[in-house]
């Protein structure tokens, strides 16, 4: 068994002055204090990475920088899957008894870093270098394709769509760490500036300085236990170009071995916590997931399914969309989150019952998944 | 490259062409260029010219690009085809293409390159 002890998240928005190393470590001192532990307990680390600093071997040096000489350490890449993907190897790093506590951290200055255009393109090199990039496009215009095609299938319209840019910042509202504070519409949405149609600004996550951590160990160190009850991952193609026909998309394959490893029906699921790097995608990761029917994730919004109090609260500290997205400490923080619910911590957003949550991170262009049952044990 | 042949002149390398690879052992056509058949693995796939023929499966008009190179040409729009010979490619095409139309390629400059765009067909 293993289970999350501890948790740490900064604010998410402009930190002036504060490198990837800085935000790393503030977030890892946060998860280790939360977890009630010292740094000297700590015997394994993962991290993930930084645009703004690129690395070869970022786990030992983050390892050197806060004073830890682990037993085990090591990076973790998969684009936006990276912080699941460190959870679920914690998970079993501490299950075979490689390690007891593991720290997972990430943390990048990717606003203040850089150039909003270096980050961009950084970005759209996850396209292929011969048969992609040379054609200017951008990860809101590979997302703005897949977006194309699945209206097109489903039917939904770009209000719809523009529903969980406004879901997310009414959740963002209530979370003082997030990088927007002001209400939007989806009026607003439809106004904002076209991106990658149909893709508009407001339908794309910003670029964000931050940091996220968590402590993964073999025994609960507190009063309540979070526990993982099981995860998986599926791997379908790179490349959008390469990309599977939507009725085979990752997410579908990944939640479907993590349920067969956990044991856990979606029916037992009160809380959930979805990657939404843009609006498409998080509609297509909730109707993928079984989350919501197929094109009826909109419509469950408007009638508040996956707000604070209903059925299903969904990211309630914002997501990537409002709350913001620092590169892997982006999604990080989506399961920072759902561990402050399980806990009874999560102030004016507590929601009535999170005792067991999924949680799905997507990486690339709906590329990698993995997905992640947790539950409250005590 | 596919082995020890030359690859064929196309558009990733400044023709007027689109080409492709045909497994000679599964018959899978592929886009990618590689040495292998990446779906069974055989050696050597054979190396073709496209008709420049297909059909819009998805499109995004960019409006906001990332260098300086690629914003003098904003909006433009990227799509999806699958082509008359069975693979999916990425390529520019007319802004006001829709997913289904039956489109033929012609090659275009774009940010100091010849790209692939295509053009509802006119028969």
């Amino acid at each position: 068994m293993s289970f999350i002890t501890g948790v740490g998240l900064t604010a998410f928005g402009r930190h002036e002055g504060s490198s990837s190393l800085d935000l790393m470590s503030t977030a890892a001192d946060l998860a280790i204090s939360d977890a009630g532990l010292k740094r000297a307990d700590i015997d394994g680390i993962l991290c993930g990475y930084s645009t703004v600093a690129p690395h070869i071997m970022l786990a030992t040096v983050f390892a050197e920088h806060f004073g830890i000489r682990p037993a085990y350490a090591h990076a973790v890449q998969v684009g936006g899957a990276t912080g699941l993907a460190m959870t679920m190897l914690a998970h079993h790093l501490v299950e075979s008894n490689v390690v007891r506590h593991v720290l997972v951290v990430a943390g990048e200055n990717r606003l203040t870093g850089q150039s909003r255009d270096a980050s961009i393109l950084a970005l759209a090199q996850v396209g292929h270098p011969d048969y992609e990039v040379p054609l200017g496009p951008t990860i809101p215009a590979y997302y703005g394709l897949v977006a194309s095609r699945y209206m097109h299938e489903y039917g939904l319209t770009q209000e719809d769509l523009a529903e969980f840019a406004v879901l997310m910042r009414r959740h963002a509202l209530m979370h003082p760490g997030a990088q927007f504070h002001d209400a939007i519409t989806v009026a607003d949405v439809m106004q904002s500036k076209p991106v990658a149609l149909p893709l508009k600004l407001l339908d794309c996550c910003p670029v964000s300085d931050g940091g996220a951590a968590f402590v993964v160990s073999r025994e609960p160190t507190g009063e309540t236990g979070v526990r993982v009850r099981g995860c998986a991952q599926a791997h379908t193609h790179q490349h959008v170009t390469a990309a599977p026909a939507l009725s085979e998309f990752g997410a579908e394959i990944a939640v479907a071995r993590a349920k067969a490893a956990s044991g856990v029906a979606m029916s037992d699921v009160r809380y959930a916590a979805v990657y939404d790097s843009f609006t498409i995608t998080l509609a297509m990761l909730l109707e993928d997931l079984g989350l919501a029917g197929r094109g009826e994730a909109a419509a469950q919004v408007r009638a508040g399914h996956f707000g604070r109090d209903g059925t299903m609260p969904l990211n309630t500290h914002g997501g990537l969309l409002s709350y913001g997205h620092c590169g892997v400490g982006g999604a990080m923080a989506h399961l920072v989150e759902t561990h402050l619910q399980m806990t009874g911590r999560a102030g004016s957003r507590q929601v009535r019952d999170a005792s067991v949550a999924l949680l799905h991170g997507d990486g690339g262009v709906l590329s990698s998944h993995v997905s992640l049952f947790l539950e409250r044990t005590r | 490259m596919s082995g020890s042949k030359q690859a064929l002149a196309d558009w990733t390398t400044g023709a007027e062409a689109i080409s492709y690879q045909s497994c000679s052992a599964c018959g899978t056509p592929q886009y990618f260029r590689r040495r292998f058949c990446a779906s069974c693995g055989a050696a050597d796939p054979e190396q073709k010219y496209a008709s420049g023929k297909g059909t819009v499966y998805a499109t995004s008009l960019v409006c906001r690009a990332a260098t300086p190179e690629t914003r003098a040409h904003v909006p433009y729009n990227i799509v999806l085809v699958d082509t008359a010979e069975g693979f999916r490619m990425m390529a520019h095409g007319d802004s006001d293409l829709a997913i289904g139309d039956e489109v033929t390629a012609r090659f275009v400059p774009f940010a100091g390159r010849l790209i692939p765009h295509f053009t509802r067909t006119t028969s």
